[in-house]
């Protein structure tokens, strides 16, 4: 059973209706003792790092999710919800996140190139780094949906794809158990639908 | 590199997807659950759902419709007609739309795009614009295209940007339906004003007119398309296949 983690941030219709499209059993729930019960977790998230951070904090989800991805527990962060799994961001300030990826979050607009829009949004490539279990299936060069302004970096040893947007964007990351993807797989077509299914069987 | 985007847009009225000529004399064509489907099996980058109902009854039936769209479509999705109050975020989204365009709705309140991209963030908030020429200015219409705001469109779509939408449909009235190519000047003045994606609509009569689009103008995010392809006569993969042979680089 995959879990998603519900702590008031963000639109999970189109996650559940994902994981019903390509026959995995999953639940939303904000209840610990629920997402406890999961053989796996999702992070979703989207709107500013500080507030989610905030949220997902204030509604007893945030040791519950360190305590499951240090027991071992597969855990994905999608968007933002990935954001949440590096050490710091730079979004409005400095804030803190769950730590398990070293690295931090910072503003698209030191890396792209000069006259690209902010935020990042449309369809881009995938092009693979360190190898990930959640492409399995996936060719390099597959288009993934995107819409974000700022991205994770200084994490190179961690990452597993990246984008190309007038400079290198960071598209996903893998440590151990801990998974992200800063695109939105449950908006990337089949291929999105590739990669949750790879992530349930994991 | 990021793709140039084909959005579909479904005018849905009563549970049926209608497309006009110039807003007036609305054609049936079919359901917007299984067009979306194919739609999104054929390649398309992304869909527009339009409500041009104006009964409660009829709303109830898009919200449905909207929601069993949704549940088989995975990719994004936006929503607009009948967009007037948080409220209707709210209904929208809750049945899987991703983003949400605002018409009418922003020219009556202004300060309902703040408070949507407060509450959801600037990606989910899109500004929609009908926009015509009177005595040469490029003029706002509300209301379907039935009332003249008087606003200039470049000033008015700046205006919204400023308060936090996140993309521009700009839908020129005077080339909408009549499949005569998209309004190049009209979406020339609006993507140099803005900083966010602009997609260009109404207009698209031939695969030939999308090249034209991104080639003329590569400040243009995407092209929406209608009764091009409701009919069949041309598919999201013909027009991106062109595009591709361009060396415009599209998703395939």
């Amino acid at each position: 059973m995959v879990g998603i983690i519900d702590y008031g941030v963000g639109n999970l219709f189109s996650l559940q209706s994902s994981f019903a499209a390509i026959g995995e059993a999953c639940v939303v729930s904000g209840d610990p003792a629920v997402m406890r019960g999961c053989d796996r977790l999702i992070l979703p998230g989207v709107g500013a790092f500080e507030d989610a951070a905030r949220k997902l904090r204030e509604s007893g989800l945030y040791e519950l999710v360190l305590e499951e991805a240090r027991a071992g527990k597969p855990l994905m962060g999608i968007c933002l919800g990935m954001q949440l799994l590096f050490d710091r961001s730079f979004e409005y300030g400095e804030h803190r996140g769950l730590g398990f990826i070293p690295g931090d979050v910072a503003p698209i607009a030191d890396f792209i190139g000069p006259d690209l829009k902010i935020p990042h949004i449309g369809w881009n490539s995938l092009q693979f780094r360190n190898e990930s279990c959640i492409f399995k299936g996936v060719e390099n060069g597959s288009h993934v949906y995107f819409v974000h302004s700022y991205h994770a970096c200084r994490c190179e040893a961690y990452t597993t794809a990246v984008t190309d947007y007038g400079g290198t964007l960071t598209a996903s990351v893998e440590r151990g158990n801990v998974l992200g993807c800063q695109f939105h797989p449950e908006k990337s077509g089949s291929v999105g639908l590739r990669i949750l299914k790879n992530f349930a069987n994991l | 590199m990021i793709t140039k985007r084909i959005i579909p847009c479904l005018d849905v009225r009563d549970g049926r997807v209608v497309k006009g000529v110039n807003f007036q004399g609305l054609r049936d064509v079919s359901s917007p659950v299984e067009l979306a489907k194919t739609y999104s099996d054929s390649g398309a980058d992304e869909l527009v759902f339009y409500d041009i109902t104006a009964s409660a009854e009829g709303r109830r039936l898009f919200t449905d419709i909207l929601c069993e769209a949704a549940q088989n479509v995975f990719i994004p999705l936006t929503v607009g007609g009948g967009i007037n109050t948080l409220g209707d975020f709210d209904r929208v989204l809750k049945c899987g739309a991703d983003k949400v365009s605002v018409n009418s709705g922003a020219i009556r309140d202004p300060s309902l795009i703040g408070r949507a991209a407060k509450r959801y963030g600037d990606q989910c908030v899109v500004i929609s614009a009908d926009v015509k020429r009177v005595d040469g200015v490029f003029t706002v219409f509300a209301r379907g295209g039935r009332d003249n705001t008087g606003l200039e469109a470049v000033e008015w779509i700046r205006r919204c940007v400023g308060e936090g939408a996140g993309e521009v449909v700009l839908n020129s009235m005077d080339t909408d339906g009549v499949r005569g190519g998209f309004d190049l000047e009209m979406l020339r003045a609006v993507s140099e004003a803005v900083s966010v994606p602009v997609i260009a609509s109404g207009g698209a009569g031939s695969i030939r007119d999308f090249v034209t689009l991104f080639k003329t103008l590569p400040r243009v995010d995407a092209g929406l398309a209608a009764s091009i392809l409701h009919f069949g006569e041309v598919t999201v993969a013909d027009i991106k296949t062109a595009l591709r042979d361009e060396g415009i680089n599209v998703r395939i």
